[in-house]
């Protein structure tokens, strides 16, 4: 025990500090020994930390520390570590045939895992999460597919896109029928009901089939085809099924023959290597809309 | 000046005092009798078993695990003999946790502390220590004697202290060697061990292990006991007044005389107590208590002074058990001069007991019931449903199948709903178009997306409850569970 001005507490056993008020004397009460030793230590650990490590912030840079250690140079390495691991399974992706990769279960999980998390990275802002779509981006979980639905067509969409300015892309679009003045505004409404009734939907009172029928053979046919049933060579959607990437209803039939449709697809060769695309196109025709 | 107190003069009864009373070094003397003989014999086996279990083999077929008990952790699986256990059956444990609790609890309401006298880990292994220390360093008196000569430290003295601290480091390893068997092929991995070329994660553990051993069995031993287990304070809540323990007869032990009086009192007719001051039952006792001074925390039960009393008691020619399994009611019993009884059967080992048995049989039961194969499955949340260009409805299921069993299984999945349902496996070969048939390999799961399609004119509701099967075509096993059907 340490003895503070020779005074001890009878109570505690204690010694005291000396410091007294009003008859209240503060007993002594040191940092226990290992406490007092491990907290210098821990200074001097600090300092071999600064020499050790890059620490010290300087104007336009910062200390490097002994052996140049930063935590990006480590991220980096485990970064190409993974790149090796996966480098012989991504390819084997690569050489197999789309065909043989979606009978081969292991290649099958590979590609659809793969295929998910870049689908999650670069597609899911327009298509969604879960390839549903919205209004203007195609559901890719159904089975209409505007530029075809084969494995083959489905990764020449991936790798070149739509109206993407790519060389290869797929080109084709609809017309601005009303704003370039082609249709006029009652031969619009008169096609857009023609359109409705295609695919069996109610139609306006007092619609001219006929009429309809004649405007839709001049000027719609040459794309979606006599009976409305598409051209994927042409990106022109089949208007006698029940699906619809822009609405079925008249308003929004009536806005697509005046003012043209013309969503894009971006094209993402080049941007993913040939083996992610791969797996990427299995990917999207196992959502379920393959055919 | 005030009145001063050295703090290191309070002990634990002082309510001031420090919580902790310096440990007090025990030098147990060696004993032999009944208790002996029977913790020598649980040791053997307990060590026995714990030592040798992970070179016992268990054919399995090929290319699975051949050894009997393994938990094999990068492959998520637990062996033991004919049961193997996957992760999501970890409730197993739970039960067999269970089981050991009521197990433990029965114990305590039968005979005491059998637990900690006879098969706690830390006996067992303090208990080895002992001896080696014994058959180092001699008996109790030697061992007293040459610590107390302390500074004196001859050749003899350092070898000895040497030799016994290399004993105690190779059983320490052997310990945490034997734990990294069963984690791993046991004759594989001594055969690494033994060529430093096991993973250097094994090394690691056992140097864990050794130095915990060889710490708590060579160093801490009854202060873990006392100090740092909670069963002795658990055990003091779950004993009663009929549960047989470690006790002195002070009714047939007092007045302690020395065994000259006794003789010449008893040559007179008048009553003398047994017990004649000997100090044998503290000599042998591993946590240095007094056991007449009544059941105490420290201590474990572990007999060896009913062996030291009973060996004195037979030398004088007195009747054993002066100190015996027994209670506070047959004292007061034969105090009395009644007979005394013991009630093993009584309520609390009843219930005790039908825990143990109902706990048991269920873990049974569920084992023997286990089914080998298996299936989850979770519907696509985005999108919910989709419509095709026909009208019809379709939703998509991530479908997971578990194959359990020792061989490769083809099942077929059905699906029925109360529309005419259709299902699809993305890249399955179908044998017949609506069943499609997959191999699941043995002892490993495999997922599959599975689409299901209502017809166009079917108007499923909202949603309706679909029933998947996974049909064994070979053996005929079905597995069977529910999801729903969804419309848009």
């Amino acid at each position: 025990m340490t003895e503070h001005h020779g005074e001890f507490d009878s109570v505690s056993g204690r010694s005291t500090t000396g410091h007294e008020w009003d008859g209240i004397k503060e007993l002594n009460t040191p940092l226990p020994r290992w406490w007092v030793i491990t907290f210098y230590l821990t200074i001097v650990w600090a300092i071999g930390y600064w020499i050790v490590y890059p620490a010290w912030p300087l104007i336009s840079s910062n200390t490097t520390g002994l052996f140049g250690y930063s935590t990006r140079a480590d991220v980096a390495v485990e970064l190409a570590n993974l790149e090796k691991i996966r480098g012989d399974k991504m390819a084997a992706l690569g050489a197999a045939s789309l065909a043989d990769i979606e009978k081969d279960p292991a290649l099958l999980a590979l590609a659809r895992a793969k295929g998910k998390t870049v689908f999650g990275d670069n597609c899911a802002p327009c298509h969604g999460s879960g390839g549903a779509g919205a209004k203007g981006y195609p559901n890719l979980n159904d089975d209409d597919w505007l530029w075809g639905g084969t494995l083959d067509q489905i990764m020449q969409t991936i790798q070149f896109g739509a109206r993407s300015g790519h060389a290869k892309t797929h080109e084709g679009q609809m017309l601005a029928f009303g704003k370039d003045g082609v249709l006029k505004g009652d031969e619009i409404v008169t096609v857009a009901n023609y359109v409705r009734l295609l695919s069996g939907l109610s139609t306006r009172k007092g619609f001219d089939a006929a009429k309809g029928e004649k405007i839709f053979a001049d000027n719609c046919a040459a794309c979606h085809g006599d009976g409305g049933k598409g051209n994927p060579e042409l990106g022109a959607p089949n208007l006698t099924d029940k699906i619809w990437l822009y609405g079925s209803d008249e308003a929004t039939l009536i806005e697509t023959i005046s003012q043209g449709r013309a969503g894009v697809m971006p094209a993402w060769e080049g941007r993913l290597d040939p083996s992610t695309i791969k797996a990427m196109a299995v990917y999207v025709h196992s959502l379920g809309g393959g055919k | 000046m005030n009145k001063t107190v050295n703090p290191n003069e309070l002990t634990s009864d002082d309510d001031n005092g420090p919580l902790f009373v310096a440990q007090k070094k025990v030098y147990p003397q060696s004993t032999s009798g009944t208790f002996r003989r029977i913790k020598w014999g649980l040791m053997a086996f307990c060590l026995g078993v714990y030592y040798f279990l992970p070179f016992v083999r268990w054919n399995r077929g090929l290319g699975a695990p051949s050894q009997a008990v393994l938990v094999d952790l990068p492959n998520s699986r637990f062996y033991f003999f004919f049961i193997e256990l996957w992760p999501q059956e970890v409730y197993y444990f739970t039960g067999l946790l269970i089981v050991a609790a009521v197990a433990l609890f029965l114990m305590n309401s039968v005979g005491g502390r059998i637990w900690c006298g006879y098969l706690c880990p830390q006996t067992v292994w303090t208990d080895l220590f002992y001896a080696v220390e014994r058959f180092v360093e001699g008996d109790r008196r030697e061992r007293m004697r040459k610590d107390k000569a302390g500074g004196a430290l001859t050749l003899k003295r350092v070898s000895d202290i040497a030799l016994k601290h290399a004993i105690w480091l190779m059983i320490a390893w052997w310990t945490g060697g034997a734990w990294v068997l069963y984690f791993n092929d046991a004759p594989t991995l001594v055969k690494q061990l033994l060529t430093f070329q096991a993973p250097m994660i094994a090394y690691i553990w056992i140097g864990i292990l050794t130095a915990t051993t060889y710490v708590l069995a060579g160093f801490m031993r009854e202060q873990v006991c006392t100090y740092m287990c909670p069963w002795p304070r658990i055990q003091a809540a779950l004993t009663d007044e009929w549960a047989l323990n470690v006790t002195y007869r002070y009714d047939r032990g007092e007045k302690r005389t020395s065994v000259k009086k006794a003789a010449e009192l008893r040559a007179l007719g008048k009553h003398v107590g047994d017990c004649v001051d000997c100090y044998q039952c503290v000599a042998v006792c591993p946590t240095g208590i007094d056991i007449r001074n009544g059941p105490q925390l420290e201590c474990i039960q572990c007999g060896l002074c009913i062996d030291a009393c009973d060996n004195v008691m037979t030398r004088i020619g007195r009747p054993k058990r002066l100190i015996g399994y027994d209670n506070d009611i047959n004292i007061q019993r034969r105090l009395d001069g009644k007979a005394p009884i013991y009630r093993i059967v009584r309520a609390r080992t009843i219930a005790y007991s039908a825990i143990i048995a109902a706990v048991g049989g269920i873990m049974l039961y569920v084992l023997a019931t286990r089914t080998l194969l298996d299936l989850n499955v979770l519907h696509d949340r985005n999108p919910v449903a989709v419509k095709l260009s026909d009208g019809s409805i379709r939703n998509a299921y991530t479908v997971r199948l578990l194959n359990k069993s020792g061989y490769d299984r083809v099942v077929a999945i059905d699906a029925d709903g109360p529309a005419n349902l259709t299902i699809h496996v993305v890249g399955a070969d179908s044998v017949t178009p609506d069943r499609p048939v997959i191999v699941i390999p043995r002892d490993s799961t495999s997922e599959l997306r599975l689409l299901v399609t209502a017809p166009a004119d079917s108007n499923p509701e909202k949603s309706i409850p679909v029933r998947f099967h996974v049909t064994d075509i070979g053996l005929g096993e079905v597995a069977t569970t529910t999801d729903n059907f969804v419309s848009p």
